[in-house]
């Protein structure tokens, strides 16, 4: 299992990234290569050239600005894992950064390279789809921002042109406090998710004021559940209120594989979901008490 | 012929000069040109760690590295782990005295994230080092062997061994 | 101060920890070329043209062979066995007219290196047409039909005051070693000497094999064993690439090298444990068993393999394991479906039988009301019954369980499991809302194949010794053991010890390392040879030693593991896990514990994690690791190991009985059990692996 023959660039900065996929026919990008160096290994990927990421410069920080965290396309996961900014402001994704595949793979991962892949089950899509993040992509004619529900286009593939490259993400950020969640179940640990879930709740002496689903592993790209938000906002917050709420989750489109039929992530959608709130309801209540 | 690139790469502290493939794989390129045939090869798709390596530092599949990105970077491989021909590694040492491998063949990549997780976290519980080897897998021991071999190895590291 | 008994440090470990091993991956000749084999992606077509032009037009491509370049290779053959009929289904080293699975060889390039090889085989086109594909063994071809048994079963079951009826399914799963095949072949003209590196298991026979295949004399092929990353029966048989390579250094005159990448050993490697059983067993009012009567389908794949029949011919003849079975019968379909050959995988057939035969028991008692340990103590095979003949033989071999005293056992492994307390606690977490239940199985298993070993034992001039033998290395720690019992018969340090394995130059005769056979069989040749030796302890001196055997030994032993279901996701978590074993005598009771440890998550994987799926079309889903999934650290439980010398074999000079399958062996029926007890529903498993889709299934339909 050995990669195909292509040519390698190895740019140092954004423009000249961008000048490089404007000309180069059949480029991919190489990020982590978590998720490229296994498709190139099995020959599943056959670029002609590959634009090495990992000189260019000004593209990994994690930043607190206006209500947002912004971090860059190339930070690595492991970064996100340790970032005491990430695990203050931001803990559902810091909570979902650690079921993300190992040590190992965190090391070298980065942000920008799990949303471009877009794999159904990347934890970090989901939380990007739950904090309705901000994609800025730098092209030819300047940067675009484009908001998370347009970012996917198709099953693993982002709504980015071939001359265009991602290099931030900006998550608004829930205020404090709030109660967050991010739980998936996996046939081993470290495993992608067969399904995953994140809930976010802010509430206002048990009252619901703001609910954000998210089900992760069931689709190409994760599902906000407004459905299920709807029916939790301005409620009480309960057991009983979550799991009636979640039902919705069982008529969900899902996915068929060698790991699950889709009846089985209709269901897991519906346990998890469930579970999520929970948890994040459990949260708020911990938060609020907390010094 | 295949484009070909000079990287410079230090290796357990020694310096490597050479004209590589662009696809070469970083893990190819330890056991091919450098001969360093102690980091394997069980999956070539970043699953079974067996090919585990440090670099800067941190570990790493180099299955999922190419050769031309180590350039200018240290790596650190299991033929560095020993401090010398006559002694080994505290970890090495654990292994060999807790049944820690049969076959061998996951053993560099165990013991290379193993150094990285002791140095991180010089005194873990039974649990942190199970998820700390869960990216490497191993079909012969059941992991019973490593999980001691691992503490026993925090615990003489914790006394300077 | 002997060393047989301690568990003493390991002699083979200095290079494997200092990344100075030699695998096969690791062995490199000047000049060598390397081998990439083009595999079918169809599971059944008539091969119509195979385009191999632009393949061998790529600069660094240096051949390209199909089955017409290596026409004057027959197919490769099985071990003999009684079993008539086989011969038409064995496997041609490339695929002729015809492909049967999907990874079947159809063709080979040989190139410089190996990412030129890929890049020629990937220009390697073929026109196929389409066949019919078979993915089950409910149909396919019924290549034997085997056919095991004793008494009358119809009258027992005609006395019978209960029947249980059961249909139970094995998973398809195997052995993966996390090193994948390889196989270097050079060629000495000179001495007309063919070099295999790479080999292991059984070096003297698949000698033997290549050089009937080959047209050779045995003599001029040397087989070389170096370091082996593990082989649980799956390596070390002769495959079509193992031909290839060696045909190829003798065409090509220069060294090749073939080493199987992850995706072809998922789909080319052997395949194992594939059943169905429809399985029934009389018993009478006090739960005593009157007779069993086991119908069952072994999916073979598409080819007969070096094993024959033997898989399902250990199915059947070990099924009635450690109990009395009064009346048996059992027919084994032997069929060929159009997926990867399926073979030997560590506790071939017992993995399969224990599930069955515990199933049985466990539905046993729970038709019958009596406690599920009772019913078993019921039939157990008593001590004083041993030596017990059964009226069964098994791979040619008569059964004689040689000893045992299995109640015994079973009483220790209760005691050390605090089996009431046990129970208790478990209904108190029961009564708070978990899932949590106790499985429990007992089982027999099968070690130390003959027919014969031989070992030569000779004292160095520096005072040292050399233990020369027929053993192979699958990384169990046969230079270790082998030493102990050496040392012991000398009277000297087993450190001062070495000992040879794996080569075919260095002895003449050698019967391998698989059947849990080595320590027994290997280790009394050695010892035999090395007491000799002590008669005539000097320099340069050597003797030899030879042990032979008609009957297996057969250990034994009982698992007990506690599990905790999630209702709502169906994700299994094995909390505790208890194996106790009894080897009859462990040379070093360490290693027999690591055996047991690697064997268990072994016997997990196929319990709740692995399966090889197949698509509609015969195409194999399980081609990652991303899709085979094996247990990591974290799906492995903490196991505390029983062992016990309690039936030392009357059949060896040390009493020992092979170690190397008991891990395995009832891992899916305890699970199995297991979950029974958390969900409380007797026999909700019949199907291995439970996976999670299929337990919330088992669930829901439990509350209907």
């Amino acid at each position: 299992m050995k990669p195909p023959r292509f040519d390698y660039h190895d740019p140092e900065t954004v423009p000249e990234v961008v000048g490089l996929l404007k000309t180069l026919p059949n480029a991919r990008m190489l990020a982590g290569g978590q998720s490229l160096m296994p498709m190139l290994n099995m020959r599943l990927a056959l670029p002609d050239h590959l634009v090495d990421l990992n000189r260019v410069e000004g593209l990994a920080y994690i930043r607190e600005t206006g209500g947002a965290l912004e971090i860059g396309a190339m930070t690595r996961q492991r970064d996100i894992e340790f970032s005491q900014l990430v695990l203050e402001r931001c803990p559902v994704m810091h909570e979902a950064i650690l079921q993300v595949g190992h040590r190992q793979t965190r090391n070298r991962g980065t942000l920008g390279g799990s949303l471009c892949q877009l794999d159904p089950s990347a934890e970090l899509v989901a939380v990007a789809a739950a904090l309705e993040a901000t994609i800025a992509v730098a092209g030819p004619k300047g940067t675009r921002e484009i908001p998370f529900s347009g970012f996917p286009k198709t099953y693993m593939t982002p709504a980015i042109g071939p001359d265009e490259l991602l290099t931030r993400v900006r998550f608004p950020l829930w205020p404090r406090p709030h109660g967050w969640a991010f739980v998936e179940f996996a046939r081993r640990h470290g495993d992608f998710a067969v399904v995953s879930a994140a809930a976010l709740l802010e509430e206002d002496r048990g009252k619901i004021k703001r609910a954000s689903v998210t089900l992760g592993g069931v689709a190409a790209a994760p599902v906000r559940m407004k459905e299920v938000e709807k029916a939790l906002v301005g409620q009480t917050a309960s057991d009983a209120l979550f799991r009636d709420a979640c039902e919705a989750c069982r008529k969900i489109e899902a996915m068929q594989d060698v790991h699950a039929p889709a009846s089985y992530r209709q269901h897991l959608a519906a346990v998890l979901s469930r579970r999520a709130l929970e948890r994040a309801h459990a949260r708020t209540g911990a938060a609020k008490m907390s010094s | 012929m295949s484009e070909t690139r000079n990287i410079a790469v230090t290796v357990n502290g020694k310096r490597y000069e050479r004209s590589v493939d662009v696809r070469l794989t970083l893990a190819d390129f330890l056991r091919g040109p450098l001969g360093l045939t102690g980091t394997h090869l069980g999956c070539e798709h970043g699953v079974c760690g067996a090919c585990t390596i440090l670099v800067d530092g941190q570990s790493a599949r180099s299955c999922l590295m190419l050769a031309v990105q180590a350039n200018g970077h240290e790596i650190a491989t299991v033929e560095g782990l020993a401090p010398s021909a006559e002694r080994l590694h505290p970890l090495q040492e654990a292994f060999r005295d807790n049944h820690g491998l049969q076959c061998g063949f996951c053993t560099p990549g165990m013991l290379m994230t193993l150094v990285e997780f002791l140095r991180d976290h010089p005194n873990p519980t039974e649990g942190e080092v199970r998820v700390a080897i869960s990216g490497n897998l191993c079909r012969c021991t059941g992991y019973q062997g490593i999980v001691a071999a691992a503490l026993d190895a925090a615990g003489r590291m914790r006394k300077g061994g | 101060m002997g060393f047989v008994g301690r568990s003493v440090t390991r002699l083979e470990d200095a290079p494997m920890l200092t990344g100075r091993g030699r695998y096969a991956a690791d062995v490199s000749f000047p000049r060598e070329l390397h081998m990439r084999v083009v595999r079918s992606s169809h599971a059944h077509a008539r091969i119509v043209a195979i385009d191999a032009s632009a393949a061998r037009e790529l600069p660094g491509c240096v051949a390209v062979w199909t089955s017409e370049d290596v026409a004057e290779i027959p197919p490769i053959d099985f071990r003999s066995t009684r079993v008539q009929g086989l011969e038409p289904h064995r496997q041609p080293v490339l695929a002729r007219d015809r492909v049967r699975y999907v990874g079947e060889p159809v063709a080979v390039v040989f190139a410089e290196d190996p990412y030129l090889a890929e890049d020629a085989a990937d220009l390697v086109t073929m026109e196929v047409e389409e066949l019919p594909v078979v993915l089950s063994a409910d149909r396919g071809t019924e290549a034997a039909v085997i056919r095991k048994g004793y008494g009358d079963i119809e009258a027992a079951f005609r006395a019978a005051h209960t029947v249980v009826d059961l249909d139970l399914s094995i998973g398809r799963h195997s052995g993966v070693p996390l090193e994948t095949r390889g196989a270097i072949a050079r060629y000495d003209a000179m001495r007309d000497a063919l070099e295999l590196h790479g080999a292991t298991k059984r070096p003297h026979a698949n000698r033997d094999l290549l050089a009937r295949m080959l047209a050779r004399e045995p003599g001029s092929i040397h087989l070389y064993e170096g370091h082996v990353g593990g082989g649980f029966g799956v390596r070390g048989e002769i495959y079509p690439e193992d031909v290839l390579v060696c045909a190829a250094a003798l065409r090509l005159g220069r060294p090749v090298k073939w080493i199987e990448d992850r995706r072809e050993n998922l789909m080319a490697c052997n395949h194992s444990r594939e059943q169905r059983h429809r399985v029934r067993a009389a018993v009478d009012a006090q739960g005593r068993i009157l007779g069993i009567d086991d119908e069952f389908f072994h999916d073979q794949g598409a080819y007969v393999r070096t094993h024959g029949a033997r898989v399902a011919d250990l199915t059947a003849g070990m099924l009635p394991g450690p109990y009395r079975v009064p009346t048996y019968r059992a027919v084994g379909h032997y069929r060929l479906t159009n997926k990867t050959p399926a073979a030997t995988y560590r506790a071939p057939g017992r993995y399969e039988a224990t599930f069955v035969c515990e199933r049985l028991l466990d539905a046993i008692a729970a038709k019958t009301g009596i406690d599920r340990v009772e019913v078993r103590r019921r039939n157990l095979i008593a001590k004083t019954e041993m030596p017990y003949a059964r009226d069964l033989d098994v791979i040619d071999t008569e059964v004689v369980l040689d000893s045992g005293d299995y109640a015994g056992l079973l009483d220790q492994a209760l005691a050390r499991a605090d089996w009431a307390v046990l129970q208790s606690e478990l209904e108190q977490r029961r009564a708070a809302g978990e899932a949590v239940g106790v499985g429990l199985a007992f089982f027999l298993e099968k070690s130390g194949l003959g027919p014969v070993d031989v070992a030569r034992v000779s004292m160095a001039a520096d005072g040292t010794f050399d233990v020369v033998t027929g053993a192979a290395s699958l990384g169990q720690g046969v230079e270790t053991v082998l030493a102990q019992i050496a040392a012991d018969a000398l009277g000297v340090d087993y450190r001062r010890v070495r000992v040879a394995h794996g080569c075919t130059d260095r002895i003449e005769q050698g019967y391998g390392s698989h059947a849990s056979r080595t320590t027994v069989m290997t280790g009394s040749a050695v010892h035999i040879a090395a007491t000799k030796l002590r008669e005539n302890m000097q320099p340069g001196c050597s003797a030899q030693g030879s042990f032979e055997s008609e009957h297996m030994t057969y250990p034994y032993g009982v698992h007990i593991a506690v599990v905790n279901v999630d209702r709502d996701t169906g994700g299994v978590a094995v909390e505790r896990y208890l194996a106790a074993f009894d080897v009859g005598r462990a040379v070093n009771p360490r290693l027999v514990e690591g055996q047991i440890e690697g064997g268990v998550v072994q016997g997990l994987g196929g319990a709740l994690l692995e399966e090889f799926v197949y698509d509609a079309e015969g195409s194999p889903l399980s081609v990652t690791f991303a899709d085979y999934t094996m247990p990591t650290a974290c799906e492995a439980p903490g196991i505390a190991v029983l062992l016990t010398e309690d039936a030392p074999s009357p059949l060896n000079p040390l009493g020992i009985k092979g170690a190397g399958e008991g891990g395995v062996n009832p891992v899916g029926a305890v699970i199995a059990s297991a979950i029974d007890d958390a969900l409380g529903v007797a026999g909700a498993v019949t199907r291995l692996p439970v996976t999670p889709p299929r337990l919330v299934e088992i669930m829901r339909a439990e509350r209907r």
